[in-house]
């Protein structure tokens, strides 16, 4: 300790502080730590470190087989279980050249759009809370439970679901899910001008959103931010539209762009999906054709060798699978390409320069889900 | 001045958009329609699982006893994560042949994560899903059971 005491004093005030923000932040919603370099109340460097609940799922791929996967898909972006398994299953399909029943595809669209309202829902009560409005969150989670309890009684579970299956699906839907679908949807629509009411047009919500954390469309393109997140600032990732599967080639609905690339503009395409949702669920429900509801199967799958790659639009972004098949019933290599993952990348960036209360807005709009990001 | 009038021009259209959401706060403090929380202890012995809940893997016995598992093993080798373990043993048939029989369905509830592949593979339908979900017990190893019944045997031919 041998300070200069004659020092002036204007270096102590220079001076650098870290701040760590979690690993147990209530407003990352999961361990992940970040790293703060602060002046004052501005943040100068971020810098995030994940693996605090990294399992190896993609290591525990390689020894599951094709089957066996879905259960761990599942537990990567687990609000959006369905979507996971949507990849895993077209993988697997596209690998062997199946053509599962359209009675499959429908179903399958049907879920994956359920799964997005429902996890945009919880997004839209958790960030809500977050900047201190606590009615989002029992509103958020209320409507939520709507969605739950109708995939409890198709799929048996509320949350991990493991409902698809290559080559179809598990177990026929459910004979009241049709009836139960539409009541939800009109019950929703009417639910989104609450919302609407409670938080988009909230003054308060609006300057601590408006502006804050903004992301250019080259940034958005460079750092591969896909999903919602991109579609802010008026990146067009979305893969239903650019690489579709399922039903979405043949359903009407609008790829919702933003130019702002603030957090308000994440936050309002999140709002407008949840009705392009709803308008999509709408077209399909009433026409599911009648058929079976899983393809022929072998018991034990086995892919030809060589190199496979599958992108689901999921509710955070594009979704990538990439395997390597040695020609045995389990892949040589499996690699997610996360969304979260790609979209903590960029917090970084639209952090710098903002004050550390607007960190919360931000890396709320960007709707990480930290299982996701470290596997 | 325009300064001054965008000031409380503002100002009301802040308070505007507050008294909106508090309206949608008020309606539902005021008019519940339907309540949506569920009281869950005191309504046990009303509260019904839909049927297709996933709770935990049992086997299904009929009055006499008697189950369908064969033992072939098809849902030890279908499980991710070895929750299940099948011990057979070998019997002698009164014709003095031998024939390998289940002696025990180890399932270990603690492993499960309930993705439904053991149910779905059994070629006999002998495996299904329970609906019960209080499965809180204060030592992991209770939560190791044995699915098949003491002194249970297999349904030899379809009489049903």
């Amino acid at each position: 300790m041998n300070k200069d005491i004659n020092a002036p004093a204007k270096q102590a005030e220079e001076v650098e502080y870290h701040v760590n923000m979690g690993p147990q932040h209530p407003s990352t919603h999961g361990v992940l730590r970040l790293c703060l370099t602060l002046e004052g109340e501005i943040i100068e460097k971020l810098e995030p470190h994940c693996g605090y609940i990294h399992r190896g799922i993609e290591k525990m791929c390689e020894k599951d087989t094709y089957q066996q996967i879905i259960h761990l898909s599942d537990r990567t972006d687990y609000v959006a279980a369905h979507m996971n398994n949507h990849a895993v299953c077209l993988l697997v399909e596209n690998a062997l050249q199946i053509e599962v029943p359209e009675r499959v595809k429908y179903i399958r669209t049907i879920m994956d759009e359920m799964t997005r309202i429902q996890s945009h829902l919880l997004w839209w009560g958790c960030y809500g809370m977050d900047l201190g409005g606590m009615t989002c969150f029992f509103y958020g989670f209320r409507d939520r439970e709507k969605i739950l309890d109708i995939w409890e009684e198709t799929t048996g579970a509320r949350f991990l679901q493991s409902y698809y299956t290559p080559g179809g699906l598990m177990q026929d839907i459910h004979p009241n899910f049709q009836k139960r679908v539409k009541e939800f949807l009109k019950y929703f629509s009417k639910k989104l001008s609450d919302f609407d009411n409670i938080l988009s047009n909230n003054v308060i919500f609006l300057e601590r959103s408006r502006g804050v954390g903004y992301l250019s469309r080259e940034d958005a393109i460079n750092y591969g931010i896909t999903g919602p997140s991109g579609r802010g600032s008026g990146f067009a990732c979305d893969v239903r539209k650019r690489f579709p599967y399922s039903m979405y080639d043949k359903v009407d609905f609008k790829e919702i762009l933003r130019d702002e690339g603030d957090t308000l503009a994440r936050y309002q395409v999140r709002m407008d999906e949840m009705r392009e949702s709803m308008h999509i669920i709408e077209q399909l429900i009433d026409n599911i054709p009648a058929g079976d509801y899983s393809a022929k199967m072998k018991p034990v799958i086995k892919l030809p060798e060589g190199e496979y790659y599958q992108r689901v639009e999921t509710a955070r972004g594009e979704l990538g699978i990439y395997c390597i098949s040695d020609g045995n019933k389990t892949p040589y290599r499996w690699k997610f390409r996360s969304p979260c993952f790609s979209n903590l990348s960029v917090l970084d960036r639209i952090s710098r320069k903002c004050k550390i209360a607007d960190l919360i807005a931000i890396s709320g709009s960007l709707d990480l889900i930290i299982p996701d990001i470290d596997r | 001045m325009s300064s001054f009038f965008k000031y409380f021009s503002d100002l009301f259209k802040g308070v505007k958009s507050l008294l909106k959401g508090m309206a949608v706060t008020n309606r539902y403090f005021f008019s519940p329609g339907e309540i949506v929380t569920e009281q869950y202890p005191e309504n046990r012995n009303k509260m019904k699982m839909y049927d297709r809940f996933k709770g935990e893997v049992i086997m299904i016995h009929n009055e006499h006893n008697q189950h369908h598992c064969t033992g072939c093993g098809i849902c030890e080798t279908s499980c991710p994560n070895g929750s299940i373990e099948i011990i057979s043993k070998r019997i002698d048939l009164p014709d003095g042949k031998k024939e390998r029989v289940i002696d025990k369905h180890i399932y270990h509830l603690g492993m499960c994560t309930f993705c439904g592949l053991c149910v779905k593979n059994c070629p006999s339908h002998a495996l299904a899903f329970g609906q019960r979900f209080e499965h809180a017990v204060y030592d992991r190893t209770k939560l190791n059971k044995i699915l098949n019944h003491p002194g249970s045997s297999i349904i030899k031919d379809i009489e049903e």
